[in-house]
Parts: C-alpha cells; structure tokens; sequence
C-alpha cells in the first residue's frame, strides 16, 4: 500500500512516532475491528479507531438512535433521532475519515451469528449493555481465539480491560451474572455522559495497541475507575483453572443460550 | 480500622458515601460490622449460602480475597478492602 499524499498528510503524527511509523500507519489501515455496541462506549472506540485509519471497522448493533442518547454518545447527532445507529455511526466516520470502511450489522449479537462475525475481524471490542450478550461475546471470542477489549459502565464507574485466550477471561472474573433485578441498568439508574467517554477512549487506546503490538497490554488486569473520587484502581486478574470456559476441564464448549444462562432477556 | 470501598451501586446504603471505616479483624467480621452500620449490606454480598455472590469480587489491598483467604483473610489496620461488582453498561 503507497500512501496518497493526503494520507501522509492526515496521519503525519502518527508516521513521524517511531512506535507507529509508515508500517504502523499501513497496518492499521489493513485492519479490521468489531465494535459491538455504537452506544456510550462505542461512540469514543468508533471515532478514534475511525481518526486512526482502522481501515475496517465492523458495527453491532440493531437500535436506533433517541434523544437521550445524545448526551453521552458523540457518534449520533439531533438530526439522527430515529435512524438506525449503525447508518448514524458510518455518516459520522465518513464524514471524518474517508479511508474507513464500515461495514454496518443492524441486528443484536446472538449465538446463531456470533461466531460468524467475530471470524471475520482482527479484534473485538465490547460496548453492550447487558449482561447475555457479554458471556456470548466472551465465550465466542475465546473459542476463535480473538483478543476481546471489555468495557462497562454504570453511574460513575467504569471497568476496563482485555481478554487474550489463556490469560483469564470475563468468566473467571464474574463466574456468574448477578441475580435479575439485583443490578439496575443504566437506563433505569442513570449514567454520567463523560464516563463512557473516559472508558471507551481506554478501549480504543487498547485496541490500537494490540494491533501495533506495542506496550503493555491490559490482559490479566483490570483497571476500574471511579469518576467522583477521580480514582484509577488496578486489580489482576487470573485465568481461573476451574473456569467453565478456559480451565483446565471446560464444560462449557459451544456457545449456549445466553438468556437462560442470566434468567434474563438479551434484548431489553 | 480497615477503610472500605463502597462500589456505586452499594452507596444507597451508606448515604452515597463512596469509603467508609470500620472495626474488622477478618472479612466476615467486616461484613456483620457492616451489615449492622448498614442494614441490607450482606444481602449485596452473599448468597443464600453465605458464600460471595458469583458477580462480586472482594479485593484485600487490591489482591482478590480468592486468592488469600478468602472471608478467613486477616485485616490489620490501615488495610483497604473493595468490593468490586459486575457491571453491564455501555450501550443505551
């Protein structure tokens, strides 16, 4: 791939850094992200990917866009009320940077189409809303062997980190869901319009470094922040051997019905 | 006194107090002080088997309590324990 002078131009700062440079910045344009979720968390993951020159960015997600989701989902604008949030996502990335694709899933992750679109992509980043959907994520992104870059929020607090395949997983750190009705949703409690801003940033920080091979990862780590005592807190986290999924004796080797795992329903 | 991290969606009962002290020489001695100061704080932590809930991890200066010893772990003074649940947001 030969740069167009606009390209060198657009991504002059990331090829002057030695630790993206012009084969970074190529390899970047060659990949491909899922983001499941073009909401709180993934307004922040698509837009920076989408300035970075990820060069195909895969988009989950069946809702369209409300009013109040503007507060804290930059992707969407007041004249997107009622459109679909993945047609919404991809005006906005076109409008920003022509050189991403997005290619446009209107329709909720489940176990018949998982495996399916997770195949297709370098990484996988995770902004749903609910608890089946995570597990599935979780589970699908392990048996195809696909690094997931978690995020999750809720009032004012957020936790981050990244699952490689045989480093721990979202099942070693939550065995189980909590009880239905146990944990409010943000819709019913509310949620800070900044703090996804601050996790999904993270996220997208995660997600470029995975594909660059550079640093230190946040896999076997999570890192929690609390956004009204400003404070980042780090906790590891371990591949647990008698974890369903990826111990030492799994039972649980396909994917399952996630709704009934949780008790709950996977679309809200 | 061992300070305590109260996760958010545990401050309704501490008055949204996001760290509160208590008197505790071990973590099940620290979940009766609290259930105690804050009625309805054992039942966010427990099951009905009075083991911690699946989507709870408890964190002793950071180190998973299932890695220590577990409701048995020892509390000196000055140690910080947090309760870390799951949470699921992100979309809507």
């Amino acid at each position: 791939m030969v740069f167009t002078p606009e390209q060198v131009s657009r991504y002059s700062r990331h090829i002057l850094m030695p630790q993206v440079g012009g084969p970074g910045q190529r390899r970047l344009l060659e990949s491909k992200v899922l983001v499941i979720g073009a909401g709180g968390l993934g307004s922040p993951v698509v837009l920076y990917l989408g300035a970075a020159g990820v060069g195909t960015i895969g988009i989950v997600d069946f809702d369209v866009v409300d009013l109040s989701n503007l507060q804290r989902q930059l992707l969407h604008h007041t004249a997107d009320v009622g459109r679909l949030k993945v047609d919404s996502a991809a005006d906005t990335v076109a409008a920003m940077n022509p050189d991403v694709q997005i290619v446009k899933y209107a329709e909720p992750i489940t176990s018949d189409n998982a495996m399916d679109l997770i195949g297709q992509y370098d990484v996988v980043v995770n902004g749903v809303d609910n608890f089946p959907a995570r597990y599935l994520v979780n589970d699908a992104c392990y048996f195809l062997n696909k690094p997931l870059v978690d995020g999750s929020i809720f009032l004012f607090e957020g936790q981050t980190t990244v699952y490689l395949a045989g480093k721990g997983c979202y099942r070693c750190l939550y065995p189980a869901p909590p009880p239905p009705g146990m944990v409010p949703s943000c819709a019913e409690a509310g949620v800070f319009g900044v703090l996804p801003g601050i996790i999904g940033s993270i996220q997208a920080v995660e997600t470029i470094k995975l594909l660059l091979d550079l640093g230190d990862s946040l896999a076997g780590r999570l890192l929690l922040f609390d956004a009204l005592a400003m404070e980042f807190r780090q906790v590891k986290i371990r591949r647990d051997p008698n974890c369903p999924l990826c111990g030492d004796n799994p039972t649980v080797t396909a994917l399952i019905d996630y709704e009934a795992f949780c008790g709950v329903s996977i679309v809200p | 006194m061992v300070s305590v991290y109260i996760p958010t969606p545990f401050r309704r009962l501490t008055s949204q107090q996001p760290r509160v002290h208590v008197e505790a020489s071990t973590l099940a001695d620290l979940v009766s002080n609290l259930e105690r100061l804050y009625p309805g704080f054992e039942g966010l932590l427990y099951d009905d088997r009075g083991e911690f809930l699946n989507h709870l991890n408890v964190y002793v200066n950071n180190r998973d309590v299932a890695t220590l010893e577990g409701k048995g772990t020892l509390l000196r003074e000055g140690d910080e324990v947090a309760f870390i649940p799951a949470i699921a947001g992100g979309v809507r």
